[in-house]
């Protein structure tokens, strides 16, 4: 379904997004909005190349192009541009599921109709993939979610989530790589750094990159 | 050397941001007002991008312990150096010894101080600007305390007497209520009902106390869609106007998180997001509908004024020196 034609909208003076899902996320449409993120780097005008999920924002000079010109050339690279998974780096995390820095998880196994021992297990036996990088310095985009394990954002976000709880927002997972306000629910808690403005690479994990927790300890 | 004598953590260290890290989710930033900080270092001598303080909150003072040059610009305050009194948009300069005192605002909300030779703090990604949501950037990730000494890149500044000043056409004006902001539709504008997309252009809107340097909530008229709508996670650009499902938008600006999956239903365009900046709480919001080619010659009219502006003072007072 990727090479359907995608939508292209207006964001702001100097953007277009570029919307290619077609309903629930699809890895093969984001690997074409990886590639295409790449090319459209490459374009005459264009300044950034945000992909999101499964949609793809590209920041442009008005001034050295316009809307219209990019837009087709998007719709041209969506179309021509071969869907490539990247060789992304495996990461193996640590988690520390449950207890004060899991405070989600009974809640968590009882929505999904199982015990924590199983629901745990099922979140440590996937391998994720790096959709995406966003909303915050290295905030990682998961998806591999196993689809039992679902569970909608909370209704009213908190108001701070600390740095290194392992989350599920509906189908995604993910981790703070920072303390903030988030509306996904907390089942863990790992010790890895995913951002580090001192670290020769500030940001630990990149798209396409794959994930693997590790259960490295469980409060029921 | 400067030492911050009044502040509020909502002031902080702010050059004109470091784009191109979206992707990593890291937020341009920088200041709201990036004209205003653009001429406060224009009238320095500085390159557009040196680094200074923005003053949301009132009063700041600070002292100067070498003798410097300083231009203040952004919202209409009155400003003290010394005994002496001065109009904002205006270069002076200051003797080791004396204080700089910015008063609360008669119009406007953001005020910049620009320093000749800028504020000399490590780049992080490319800028000093202050990204306080992340903590890094600026003086220690964090918003001004009292007690705060900034060293200056040494620079000479020779000032004609009585100082520089800058008037910028299209800049008058800045209490103006509502004020008028233009927009594009954005994805999901179709999504929303006619009544909201006609309430969203046709009524007024009032700046919460909800806002920041992140987004401004507002309220007004509430926004329905259609129908729910379930959105995958996408970057979003300062100026997006998002609606969540309380039907009360959200105004996503400098520091806004990269991505965001509310409906959006329209981007308030770059040249207008100053006007954003010098709106208070409590101010009241009309949005303009515009088109895409109007918006490229807002761009156009904005670069040509900063232009304009950069050439005028160079006959005055010469050449910028960068660093």
């Amino acid at each position: 379904m990727a090479e359907a034609t995608p939508r292209i909208s207006l964001a702001g003076s100097g953007a277009l997004l570029l919307d290619g899902a077609q309903g629930s996320f699809d890895d093969a449409t984001q690997e074409l909005v990886w590639a295409v993120a790449t090319a459209a780097l490459a374009l005459e005008g264009v300044r950034e190349a945000v992909p999101g999920m499964n949609n793809l924002l590209v920041l442009f000079d008005p001034l050295a192009t316009d809307a219209q010109t990019i837009g087709d050339r998007l719709k041209a690279l969506w179309s021509g541009t071969s869907a490539r998974a990247v060789a992304g780096t495996l990461h193996t995390i640590p988690v520390h599921y449950g207890g004060s820095r899991g405070e989600d998880l009974p809640g968590w196994a009882a929505h999904c109709g199982m015990g924590a021992e199983e629901a745990v297990q099922r979140h440590a036996a996937a391998t994720y993939t790096v959709a995406a990088v966003g909303a915050m310095p290295g905030f990682p985009y998961l998806s591999g979610l196993d689809p039992r394990l679902a569970w909608p954002r909370r209704s009213s976000p908190r108001f701070k989530v600390a740095e290194g709880a392992v989350i599920i927002g509906g189908a995604q997972a993910g981790i703070m790589p920072m303390t903030a306000p988030s509306g996904w629910h907390i089942i863990g808690h790992t010790d890895v750094r995913l951002f580090d403005m001192e670290a020769r690479s500030p940001v630990l994990l990149r798209p396409g990159d794959k994930i693997r927790f590790e259960v490295a300890g469980m409060d029921g | 050397m400067i030492e911050i004598l009044t502040t509020g953590l909502p002031n902080t260290v702010q050059d004109l941001g470091r784009p191109g890290h979206l992707a990593l989710g890291i937020s341009h930033g920088g200041a709201m007002d990036k004209e205003a900080l653009t001429i406060a270092n224009l009238l320095t001598g500085n390159d557009a991008s040196a680094a200074g303080i923005e003053v949301a909150l009132y009063p700041f003072r600070l002292r100067a312990h070498t003798d410097i040059a300083v231009a203040i610009t952004g919202a209409d305050c009155p400003v003290t150096a010394g005994d002496r009194r001065y109009p904002s948009w205006w270069a002076i300069p200051l003797r080791a010894g004396e204080t700089l005192v910015l008063d609360a605002p008669r119009a406007g909300a953001r005020s910049y101080v620009a320093f000749a030779g800028g504020l000399d703090l490590p780049r992080v990604m490319g800028s000093r600007a202050t990204d306080v949501k992340s903590g890094f950037g600026g003086l220690s990730g964090r918003g001004l305390s009292r007690g705060d000494r900034l060293s200056l890149n040494a620079r000479e500044c020779a000032l004609p007497a009585g100082g520089l000043g800058a008037a910028i056409d299209g800049r008058r004006g800045t209490g103006a209520s509502p004020i008028e902001v233009r927009v594009l539709p954005a994805a999901e504008f179709q999504a929303f009902t006619p009544e909201a997309r006609a309430a969203f252009t046709d009524s007024e809107w009032s700046i919460t106390n909800d806002a920041n340097r992140m987004g401004y909530r507002l309220s007004g008229r509430p926004l329905s869609l259609v129908s729910p709508l379930e959105l995958l996670s996408h970057g979003i650009v300062p100026g997006t106007v998002q609606v969540p499902p309380s039907g009360q938008p959200i105004i996503q600006l400098a520091d806004a998180n990269t991505c965001g999956g509310y409906p959006k239903i329209a981007t308030v365009i770059e040249p207008d997001l100053w006007r954003l900046a010098q709106a208070p709480v409590g101010a009241r919001l009309r949005f303009l509908p515009v088109s895409a080619e109007e918006a490229t010659e807002a761009v156009r009219t904005a670069r040509r004024r900063l232009d304009a502006f950069a050439a005028a003072r160079e006959r005055k007072a010469g050449p910028l020196q960068s660093e």
